[in-house]
């Protein structure tokens, strides 16, 4: 069994349905820790080494949050900065998430259609979240396709309850199966089990 | 020497000492506890009280009296009005409704109209203490059932007032009775003037209340002399009784208008327990009194007519209840609930009942087996409820959560604030500016005058007290704040708090460094050292004012308090020797020195790796080597 990490930024949980329902979906799973980063740390002074020892024992890390500006939110940015620093992460001696796989889950207010080369955003998700991609690969790590739930301002509570099942058998899928390479064909996590 | 006074005193308090405990345990409650101590040291177990059983009868009932003032206190105007509507739909229909069905089957059976109103008012009425302890037990009081048997007993409680006044009057009518009017000190005047007297009594005690007995007790208690402000108290309740009497009312009917007019005072709490104590004791002593009056003899030989009466007046009661709760839609779980706990008849009627017995509504038998059947009533309500739970709940309908949206009703808040000095005050305008309105208790009356002036609620009172607390709802809150300067004070409220509410977390203010190490030794988990922040804060103020980057400076500053924060868990760790605690402090300092110094000399903090390049400039350089 993998030990998973979810690191879930979202500076109004109270407010938010969709990355409430998904967290709640996986809230008491064995090996699958969650880091609440607005609520550990509201003044923004995160403590590095106990998020790098975090991180150094998980085997998947997922970051977990919102879109905003094609981005995630400032927390996690900040996160980043601290946490993914150099000669830990990256660097000549930067070993320590090397292969580690890593994705985000990301939940988008627009239809599904409106991160594609014709729709309202003009480009399809993935070319957003390169930023993220190019930090798994410079960590050494494995970056997966995203988990992508989109129209969160119209979503059914039928469609929302799909997504949080879906989202714990992923999480389940990625716990305990050995292989995953094959996942990486996919354009979103979403279709894991469609393969 | 065997009538002497510490004998007797003896008696009466050995008794009360082993029986309620007893009742307690078996779950009765103190009622029975005391009628069962006067039952055995009475003339049909041991007799060590006979005739003198009177006597002491008059002096208790000014228990009755203090009781009343109690019940007028808690009576806040503002808080009947918002109930309003549940107390006259619930309340009200259950007092009017029961009185009538037993009124009419008394007097139809040929009992005289005088009796029957006596015995229907007195068995209309449930007893309060019963109710309330099984509902907060059971943590019912927010349910439907819990908040409509709250409108019943309020209800009951007003009602008292109208049974206690006509008593006398139905007396009166009797015409034999002349002797009620000799002995009021008054009646030698005309008619016209007592009328004018017995008025002026009572717009005497409104009036009074507000300009006299209020800024009376401001006086006391600015002397900060705890028994002088239940003297005060003992003082407004006596002044009151006596004056009723010079007009030949009741002096309870008195002393209840009094309490009303306390009500809305800031020393309502103070007044409460203070005069708790006083009034437990004396109905204690009333209730010994009833039980070691009750003539066995005469219940041995009606034995089943007793035990049939008990048990219809618990079914007729029960009865109206439910059928009132089905009209107001409680749900049927609630409504058992609220129907069963409601149906002994209540320890007041002892009290109506030996006041129509000296009246001569009633004849000394009736008085005899009726007060049976209240104490049978009582006993059987804790073996009621224990009916319905196991038995008969499982089998109707599945257990509902209360799922009416809350009404009006006052809801214990959850978070009680002590000490509204500076400190507290910022702590309250912070918690009420976010929608949290917190208990607050202080013992300065002058500020709580003030504070309450300004629309707080504010409560006078010294918060160190277990009964004050559970007053102010401690038993029920999440959370207690305490912001009390006085570290003395602080210390006793923890252990206190610690000791008798265990679920209540507490939040504490400390004064220093060192008050938060006894506090952290008393296992609080949170406390609140009251200037760090404020002090950090002027430290950043000032290095920004040198040239520093503000960004960096709260990085500085933060992580400054939690290293601050860290070092006093340390300390506590290693304060069980002294020596060894003088030199932390200082090793402490030397550490926060330290850090400070190296922070400064950084100008990065530890944190800030990120943002640093030089490791990686120099890397860079090696690499090109």
């Amino acid at each position: 069994m993998k030990n998973i990490l979810v690191l879930m930024a979202h500076p109004k949980l109270e407010h938010s349905k969709v990355i409430a329902n998904l967290l709640a979906s996986i809230s008491d799973l064995e090996n699958v820790q969650i880091t609440d980063l607005y609520e550990r740390y509201p003044d923004f002074n995160i403590d590095v080494q106990r998020e790098q020892e975090t991180l150094f024992g998980a085997d998947i890390i997922i970051w977990m949050h919102p879109l905003y500006w094609y981005a995630a939110p400032p927390l996690l940015k900040h996160w980043m900065d601290l946490v993914l620093e150099y000669n830990w992460a990256y660097g000549h001696n930067g070993i320590y998430l090397k292969g580690k796989y890593l994705f985000n889950a990301i939940s988008t207010g627009g239809s599904p259609d409106a991160y594609s080369d014709k729709g309202h955003h003009g480009y399809p998700l993935k070319e957003f979240l390169l930023p993220y991609k190019q930090t798994a690969n410079l960590c050494n790590m494995t970056y997966l396709p995203p988990f992508h739930v989109a129209g969160t301002h119209n979503i059914s509570f039928h469609s929302l309850q799909k997504d949080a099942l879906d989202f714990k058998s992923l999480i389940l899928h990625l716990r305990d199966k050995k292989d995953l390479e094959n996942l990486l064909k996919l354009n979103f996590l979403n279709d894991f089990n469609q393969q | 020497m065997e009538n002497g006074f510490l004998f007797q005193a003896i008696i009466y308090l050995s008794a009360a000492v082993v029986c309620v405990p007893l009742a307690k345990k078996v779950g009765m409650g103190s009622v029975l506890g005391y009628l069962l101590a006067g039952i055995i040291i009475g003339p049909y177990i041991f007799g060590f009280i006979g005739e003198e059983g009177e006597d002491i009868m008059h002096f208790a009932e000014f228990g009755v009296v203090m009781m009343l003032f109690l019940i007028g206190l808690e009576l806040e105007p503002s808080k009947l009005w918002k109930m309003r509507q549940m107390i006259t739909k619930v309340g009200l229909s259950q007092v009017l409704l029961t009185t009538l069905i037993f009124f009419g089957f008394l007097y139809f059976i040929g009992t005289g109209w005088r009796q029957s109103l006596a015995i229907s008012t007195s068995l209309a009425l449930s007893s309060t203490a019963i109710t309330l302890q099984s509902l907060k037990e059971k943590d019912q009081m927010n349910t439907a059932a819990g908040r409509n048997s709250f409108a019943v007993l309020l209800m009951q409680d007003i009602a008292v007032i109208p049974i206690l006044a006509i008593l006398p009057l139905i007396a009166l009518a009797a015409s034999s009775d002349v002797d009620m009017e000799q002995m009021s000190p008054i009646s030698q005047f005309p008619g016209w003037l007592q009328t004018i007297l017995v008025f002026g009594a009572v717009i005497l005690i409104v009036v009074a209340g507000r300009y006299v007995i209020i800024p009376m007790l401001s006086l006391v208690a600015k002397t900060r002399l705890r028994e002088l402000f239940v003297g005060g108290a003992l003082l407004v309740v006596l002044g009151i009784a006596f004056l009723m009497e010079m007009v030949g009312l009741s002096p309870a009917l008195g002393t209840f208008l009094g309490g009303v007019v306390l009500a809305n005072s800031q020393f309502k709490h103070e007044l409460e327990s203070d005069l708790e104590p006083f009034k437990g004791l004396l109905l204690g002593l009333f209730f010994i009194a009833v039980g070691a009056s009750i003539n066995f003899g005469l219940i041995s030989e009606n034995a089943l007519m007793v035990f049939a009466i008990a048990l219809s007046v618990l079914l007729i009661k029960s009865l109206v209840l439910f059928g009132i709760g089905k009209v107001n839609k409680i749900s049927t779980d609630q409504n058992l609930i609220f129907a069963l706990g409601l149906s002994q008849v209540g320890e007041f009627a002892f009290v109506t009942f030996s006041f129509a017995t000296e009246l001569h509504i009633m004849n000394a038998k009736t008085t005899e087996i009726f007060m049976a059947v209240t104490a049978i009533s009582m006993t059987f309500t804790p073996l009621l409820l224990l009916f319905n739970e196991r038995l008969l709940l499982p089998y109707i309908g599945t257990k509902e959560k209360d799922d009416k949206p809350h009404d009006e009703m006052d809801e214990t808040n959850k978070v009680i604030l002590a000490g509204f000095s500076n400190y507290g005050s910022t702590v309250g305008r912070f918690l009420r500016a976010n929608g949290i309105k917190a208990t607050i208790l202080d013992n300065d009356s002058d500020r709580v005058d003030l504070l309450r002036k300004m629309g707080f609620e504010v409560y006078y009172g010294d918060v160190t007290r277990v009964d004050l607390l559970e007053m102010a709802g401690a038993g029920e809150a999440k959370i207690l704040i305490s912001a009390i300067r006085n570290p003395e004070t602080n210390y006793r409220l923890v252990s206190l708090v610690k000791k008798h509410f265990p679920n209540l977390e507490l939040m504490v203010r400390a004064k220093d460094k060192k008050e938060a190490i006894e506090l952290k030794e008393l296992e609080v988990s949170h406390v609140y050292i009251q200037n760090l922040e404020s002090a950090v804060k002027l430290g950043k103020d000032v290095l920004v004012k040198l040239g520093f980057r503000a960004h960096t400076v709260h990085v500085l500053g933060q992580n400054f308090i939690k290293y601050d924060e860290d070092s006093l868990e340390e300390l506590v760790k290693v304060k069980h020797d002294k020596n060894a605690f003088i030199s932390t402090m200082k090793k402490s300092i030397e550490m926060q020195e330290n850090l400070l110094s190296f922070e400064l000399n950084k100008r990065f903090s530890i944190n800030d790796h990120a943002w640093d390049s030089e490791t990686q400039r120099k890397d860079q350089e090696k690499n090109k080597e």
